[in-house]
């Protein structure tokens, strides 16, 4: 049998026999990456908003600055987070490091760049069709940003999927920052690397086929939300 | 810019000298124009002519040169664009954020909402979602917004530019009902036979300046002059490019 069938099929095994050493591993994963998109989506989506509307010395700069920081490597935010955290740190006294806590720091810091660029992008693009009509009902500039949200609502959801995406697949914060310890910080993606560098490959692609089915799962239930808003948009309710 | 407010037997929106600059583009030259309570003002011109810039000055939206005077400070004001901007909500909440947005207390939202949109003829629709509606119906819910907050001064910036001619008729016929209730109606278009049918006023726009404010019945006899007449003749874009 090929390593790729071998590999589907130990997919299966896994998922049929709810084997708990995977489900507990998942569950880490999903609220790991589930809290940090929250915490992004609090603090991106407030930052976003405010950079569409804002006019300051330095506003170019920092539009920059934070689109440059979509690039930004998950090894370097778990070295940066591992420095604040570790006991010799600025927040060392906070004593997370290697637990789920300093996990999720690590992610929201990857991630917020991600939901703030492209909320920036879209509100920015939205008060170019609408802002002037909202402005003239009476929103100041900060209302008719956060109005906008609401307005791309849907699209702002894609942007958290994405920023969502981007945390539960990520190997290199969560491993610096959790140490990939069994049981307590170790995460879908952590376990492929392990896998992998024991050489137990089938296993390590199985445990990727689950990660993507996973996050194919929680894609579909939030695809059929927004076909089901898109037929009422159409008068087919 | 200065905005001040001032005794209520003053214009409605008294604007004096106002000059606006884009970029090397000016927009508006030194306009002084007064809107008085109950008027119905078309503004008129080629494009480029400042039409726009005119209803943005006026309706407070813009900066500019010169003064802008209102009669006092609680004059309510809403602006009616050529596309209509509603939200991914349904009708009835496009209205209530109107409302919510010019301050109206919430235990008037319910019976504002509905008197506008039975005012616009879409009772029916308050639950439908706002961006399924066709064109002339959106323009409609944007009137119906517009409306429920009960402006003293209404600014329409082509309304019926983008609509076929049954809801052009449909907008029209509000338009005019609207004056009749005594709102004060400022409206851009190109229809000259729009201005003709609704307003009592002709203000006629060229490069930036007001060349003509005149009563309507005055504009469309013989006071518009040598270039509004070019205009009105449909001569203007070849005159400009000769």
């Amino acid at each position: 049998m090929s390593a790729f069938a071998e590999s589907v099929r130990t997919a299966v095994e896994l998922i049929v026999h709810a084997d708990p050493v995977l489900l507990r591993t998942v569950g880490l994963s999903l609220s790991v990456s589930g809290t940090a998109t929250i915490f992004a989506a609090g603090l991106g989506l407030a930052l976003g908003a405010w950079l569409a509307v804002a006019r300051f010395p330095g506003h170019r700069m920092l539009v920059l600055l934070l689109n440059t920081l979509l690039a930004l490597p998950s090894v370097v935010v778990g070295l940066v987070v591992y420095l604040l955290l570790s006991r010799s740190g600025p927040l060392g006294s906070w004593g997370i490091l290697f637990t789920p806590a300093a996990m999720v720091i690590a992610q929201t810091i990857l991630i917020l760049p991600v939901v703030a660029a492209l909320t920036r992008q879209l509100v920015g693009d939205s008060l170019r069709d609408g802002g002037d009509q909202l402005r003239s009902m009476g929103a100041g500039p900060m209302t008719c940003a956060l109005l906008m949200l609401v307005h791309d609502r849907w699209a702002v959801l894609t942007v958290l999927i994405a920023a969502f995406g981007r945390a539960i697949a990520e190997v290199g914060a969560v491993m610096v920052v959790g140490g990939n310890i069994d049981g307590i910080t170790r995460v879908m993606t952590t376990s492929i690397a392990l896998e992998t560098s024991k050489g137990d490959l089938p296993l390590a692609m199985a445990l990727g086929i689950v990660l993507l089915a996973v996050v194919g799962v929680v894609n579909t239930g939030i695809g059929m939300a927004q076909r089901g808003h898109g037929s009422a948009l159409a008068g087919v309710r | 810019m200065r905005d001040l407010a001032s005794g209520s037997a003053r214009p409605l929106v008294c604007l004096r000298d106002a000059s606006v600059r884009f970029g090397s583009v000016q927009a508006l030259r030194k306009v002084s124009v007064d809107v008085q309570r109950g008027d119905f003002i078309a503004l008129v011109g080629p494009n480029g002519s400042g039409k726009t810039t005119l209803l943005r000055v006026l309706h407070g939206m813009l900066g500019h040169e010169g003064t802008r005077e209102l009669a006092d400070t609680s004059v309510v004001q809403a602006m009616v664009y050529q596309r209509p901007f509603v939200m991914r909500l349904s009708v009835a909440n496009n209205l209530r954020l109107a409302l919510w947005l010019a301050r109206v207390p919430r235990g008037e939202w319910a019976g504002r909402a509905a008197l506008a949109l039975r005012r616009v003829g879409m009772s029916e629709l308050g639950e439908r979602p706002a961006r399924a509606l066709s064109g002339g119906q959106q323009q409609r819910l944007a009137l119906a917004r517009a409306w429920a907050i009960q402006p003293q001064i209404l600014f329409l910036d082509e309304p019926t530019a983008s609509l076929d001619p049954t809801a052009k008729k449909e907008v029209e016929a509000l338009l005019a009902g609207f004056a009749a209730d005594g709102m004060t109606l400022v409206m851009s278009t190109h229809n000259l036979g729009q201005a003709k049918r609704l307003a009592r006023r002709v203000v006629y726009l060229d490069q930036g300046e007001i060349q003509r404010d005149l009563p309507t019945g005055a504009f469309f006899g013989d006071g518009a002059g040598a270039r509004a007449d070019q205009f009105l003749k449909g001569e203007m874009a070849w005159q400009l490019e000769s």
